[in-house]
């Protein structure tokens, strides 16, 4: 093999004839493959180029939302009820601190940094991405924060953030009519979500979680804005490209009449109970108070688990809004009702008289009904038997009408269903009726029942609210209302007033009727209560038994635990000839409605009709005088 | 070349092909526009690559004075003394990101896979050449071990890329030699046949990651999809003129690894869109076809074989690096060839480009 290798012959031009087929052969392919890559790129660059530049996009395109500022709740003269207060706290940089621990040192002598902050910021630096912002420390005083900006210069890195936070500045005053608003919770971001609202939350940290915050929180809340910033791959902002404003939550006016508010809440005095007034024109609640009551603006800065567990476990029950939610036997506030249906049905006239020995008894049946009067009152009118609160005159007269009449009867006057008003946290009350019994006992109803619930005892329960918007019925000749709390709403910079929900009027038989029962209630006010007033008044108490004694007992309020004791209650209008108030009051357990609540509903009114005519109160409202 | 001049010109007494020159310039210039935009404008980086430019052109003006001759006499030699010292890396070399690439020489680093990727298409062109052409084929058992030895050396360390740009400027030498088209179909056939043996037996586990990426590389987009789609992304978002030098978003917020080098095509993509890439292709398709012009006219089948070899090389460099980036082929470290940022790579091929003047400028004019 080797010899003949040697001697093999180069043949030079057909191998560099060769050689250049094979070159040519090679550029071809050469051409053909940078093809195949212009192909490739042709795809990518020219066919696919919308949606790899949308990609490039999504990569370097932030979108920052920015919170809408709060619209603000007044009262009814413009007095700031809930506010955006700013906010401190002081962050850092990850990335800009050297050495955390020993610049929390010097910072302490500043600003103190509690154990707790400086272990919590220590163990939250370990998650944290080195370039953004996080807490050092929440809710600077004012002193806090000038101490630390003058000697912000000895701790780069840090800083302070200015943010918005509700405040409301009367603190538990009027907590279970505005609510407050609270951090963003999952049940929250659900109910956003399936409201399709969720987007406009982004930037949004609290949200209204009860009252007037929660109801209106469509219109408190308003539209974010947001910032489109350039980022690189680590996420930091290169630049802002482009920034639409937020646009703010409505400022909206409630009914409330602050002053009424105040002096409602001092009457109350801290003692368990619920004053509701309305003004009878609109159907607007002029003041609702809850007693006892909580400070709303701990549940914005997030309540500490003692501080909630105290507030559930009381049993004076603060959480709970009395004015809509508790449920009360209306007792004698009722009768003026019972009487206008006995009237409306025929069962008794103006006229008519009832002997009442100090008891009532169902014919054949052995079981006395007590009146309150030991030794009763003897022959008593309608108008006698509202003065003196004759509960014989209305066992006879529920006895006659019997429960199906009243029931439909106490329907119109809004007893047993929510009034509608405009905060989430409202019961229905019970107006029992034979279903409603059937349904809720499986039993059949008794007459027994139905004499209970002709004074306003027995299954009948009704809220302050409802006690407060009959009354406005009574008042009113019918006229009814939703009752309330919004009055206008600010667009820009005008003031729409909201529509007021007047419903169909509660229309009577014979009208003369309206006139005998509200002149019975002004004849109950002005020949106790009342009877040195200044001006008109009507009214009717009520004392509502919590607790059934025996037959043969009686009842003796020192005797019995204070839970267990009666439960005060009134009604009351004012002026009578044109009324622009009413209201309703019930104490808890505090015994006599007209030794405890009377005073109550005089001083209310007192306050509300005497004084000083400022130019804004109601200027220009219809008035409705009684014909 | 009617001239068959006896008094060369300046060009061929400094032995400069000046339409390659003009062309390599071409690209070296686009290249610092390119890392000047990629490494964020940084001065000392277009500095360093500044001087590794001079550097290696100062070395093709030095090789092209070097007779073909010198070449063909030193390359065996050469070959094992690269053998060698790829033995000495795989017992002593510098581990550096997971593979042993590099000799510590005391005073510096050294990848003697560079020193092959040049000294074996030379070993190999002087090997068939010594044959009459086409070469027979009891010879290429002799070339099968030259090529095997180094190839498997190299993709040992592990260094996939290297290992192809040995093994293909070796197969080129082959071809170019006339080796029969029956061969070339049945070694074609070997290599598809030996994908599965590669694919389970000797491919690492991250290389076969990086095949799979490449087939679906939004499987794992954060982690070794990550490279391709952003690549891509970049590339695709260039549309047809590009977003503008110094204002590709990709490349400049860092959506983009590795852009100043291996990735600096996606860069261009981005910047100058479809009409920049094609003016790059435009500009690579000179300098290959003036290397193969170069080639069918040297003098001796060695010359023709190792010009030939090197251009073909180039081009390699070239598809696999641009494959790579615009996610056809799977990602190997290949840079783009005079244009991505770094040393090594740039002075391999400027040395190649000064065998390939060298071939140019030292043909005897001899009536024949």
């Amino acid at each position: 093999m080797a010899p003949r290798k040697r001697m093999a012959m180069h043949n030079h031009a057909a191998e560099a004839s060769l050689f250049k087929r094979r070159a040519i052969f090679t550029f071809i392919c050469v051409v053909v493959l940078l093809c195949i890559l212009f192909t490739n790129l042709y795809q990518l660059q020219i066919l696919s180029y919308t949606d790899y530049e949308t990609r490039s996009n999504d990569n370097r395109i932030r979108v920052v939302p920015v919170a809408p500022s709060r619209g603000l709740i007044y009262d009814r003269h413009g007095q700031l009820l809930a506010e955006n207060q700013p906010f401190f706290s002081l962050e850092l940089i990850p990335e800009k601190v050297t050495d955390v621990a020993s610049t929390l040192d010097a910072l302490n002598e500043v600003i103190e940094i509690s154990n707790d902050e400086r272990e919590n910021l220590l163990e939250a630096l370990k998650y944290h991405r080195r370039f953004k912002p996080i807490t050092v420390k929440n809710r600077l005083t004012e002193e806090q924060v000038a101490a630390f900006s003058v000697n912000q210069h000895r701790f780069p890195g840090f800083s302070i953030d200015a943010g918005l936070k509700r405040h409301y500045p009367y603190n538990g005053l009027m907590t279970h009519v505005l609510g407050y608003v609270g951090r963003i919770n999952n049940r929250d971001q659900a109910a956003l979500q399936s409201a399709g609202l969720w987007k406009n939350y982004a930037a949004t940290n609290d949200i209204g979680k009860q009252g007037i915050e929660k109801f209106y929180e469509n219109l408190l809340h308003g539209t974010p804005g947001h910032l489109e910033e350039e980022v690189n791959n680590r996420g930091r902002t290169i630049r802002t490209l482009k920034s639409v404003a937020p646009i703010p939550g409505q400022d909206i006016h409630l009914t409330l009449d602050l002053q009424l508010q105040k002096k409602a809440m001092e009457l109350l005095d801290g003692r368990r109970g619920s004053i509701v007034a309305i003004d009878p024109r609109d159907g607007g609640i002029l003041a609702m108070v809850s007693s006892p009551t909580y400070d709303p603006n701990q549940f914005v800065h997030g309540i500490s688990s003692k501080a909630y567990g105290e507030l559930l476990n009381s049993r004076s029950r603060p959480l709970i809004n009395r004015s809509t939610q508790g449920q009360y036997a209306p007792a004698s506030t009722v009768k003026p009702h019972m009487a206008l249906l006995g009237l409306e049905d025929k069962v008794v006239t103006a006229k008519t008289r009832v002997w009442d020995p100090g008891f009532w008894q169902i014919p054949n049946v052995d079981h006395k009904y007590r009146d309150w009067k030991r030794w009763g009152h003897g022959w008593v009118d309608v108008n006698g038997a509202l003065v003196h609160s004759c509960d014989t005159y209305f066992y006879d007269l529920a006895y006659k009408t019997g429960i199906d009449k009243m029931s439909h009867f106490m329907l119109q006057f809004g007893f047993g269903e929510r009034t509608g008003v405009d905060i989430f946290e409202e019961s229905a009350g019970i107006m029992p009726s034979r279903e409603w019994k059937r349904a809720k006992y499986n039993q059949p109803w008794y007459i027994g029942d139905t004499i209970s619930v002709g004074i306003g005892q027995g299954y009948w329960t009704t809220t302050p609210l409802q006690l407060a918007n009959s009354t406005a019925i009574l008042a009113n000749n019918g006229q009814r209302f939703v009752p309330h709390l919004l009055k206008s709403v600010e667009n820009d910079t005008t003031k729409v007033d909201t529509l007021i929900d007047e419903m169909p009027p509660l229309e009577l038989k014979d009208p003369r009727n309206w006139e005998i029962i509200n002149s019975a209630m002004k004849d109950t006010a002005h020949k106790s209560r009342f009877v040195d007033a200044g001006y008109t008044a009507a009214m009717k108490t009520g004392t509502a038994q919590v607790f059934t004694v025996a037959e043969d007992e009686k009842y003796d309020a020192d005797t019995i635990d204070e839970h267990l004791r009666d439960n005060a209650l009134i009604i009351a209008y004012a002026p009578y000839e044109s009324p622009k108030i009413v209201l309703a009051v019930v104490l808890e357990n505090a015994g006599w409605g007209g030794a405890n609540a009377g005073p109550v509903a005089r001083a209310l009114l007192d306050e509300y009709i005497l004084r000083d005519e400022s130019p804004t109160v109601t200027a220009g409202a219809p008035n409705n005088d009684r014909p | 070349m009617t001239a068959h001049s006896y008094r060369p010109n300046i060009w061929q007494r400094l032995h400069i092909d000046l339409p390659l020159l003009l062309g390599i310039l071409a690209l070296m210039c686009f290249g610092l526009f390119v890392i000047y935009s990629a490494g964020g404008e940084d001065i000392a980086l277009m500095e360093r690559q500044l001087v590794r430019i001079g550097l290696s052109l100062a070395i093709m003006l030095f090789v092209a004075q070097i007779n073909p001759e010198v070449f063909r006499r030193w390359a065996f030699p050469i070959y094992i003394a690269g053998i060698v010292l790829l033995l000495g890396v795989h017992f002593f070399g510098e581990i550096n990101k997971g593979a042993r690439r590099w000799l510590n020489l005391g005073f510096m680093e050294f990848q003697p896979s560079e020193l092959i990727k040049l000294a074996f298409p030379i070993t190999m062109a002087w090997y068939i050449s010594k044959f009459p052409l086409p070469p027979k084929k009891r010879y290429l058992a002799g070339a099968g071990v030259l090529l095997l030895v180094p190839t498997l050396l190299i993709a040992k360390q592990p260094d996939l890329g290297t290992s192809i740009l040995v093994a293909a400027s070796g197969i080129f030498v082959l071809f170019l030699s006339g080796m029969s088209w029956a061969i070339v179909g049945s070694f074609v056939g070997g290599v598809l046949a030996m994908l599965p043996v590669l694919w389970f037996f000797l491919m690492h586990d991250y290389q076969r990651t990086r095949v799979l990426t490449l087939l679906d590389p939004e499987k794992d987009p954060l982690g070794a999809g990550y490279h391709i789609i952003q690549s891509k992304i970049a590339i695709g978002s260039g549309g047809l003129w590009g977003k503008g030098w110094l204002d590709g978003t990709q490349s400049q917020l860092e959506f983009l690894p590795e852009r100043h080098t291996d990735f600096i095509f996606a860069v261009i993509g981005e910047e100058f869109g479809l009409i920049g890439s094609l003016l790059l292709l435009a500009l690579y398709l000179y300098v290959i076809g003036r290397g193969l012009v170069i080639a069918t006219r040297a003098q001796t089948s060695f010359a023709r074989l190792l010009a030939g070899s090197i251009t073909l090389t180039f081009f390699v460099y070239i598809f696999v690096n641009i494959g790579m980036v615009s996610g056809i082929l799977p990602v190997v470290g290949v840079p783009l060839p005079l244009i991505s940022y770094g040393g090594t790579s740039m002075l391999t091929l400027m040395t190649g480009f000064g065998i390939l003047m060298s071939i140019h400028t030292h043909r005897r004019f001899v009536d024949r």
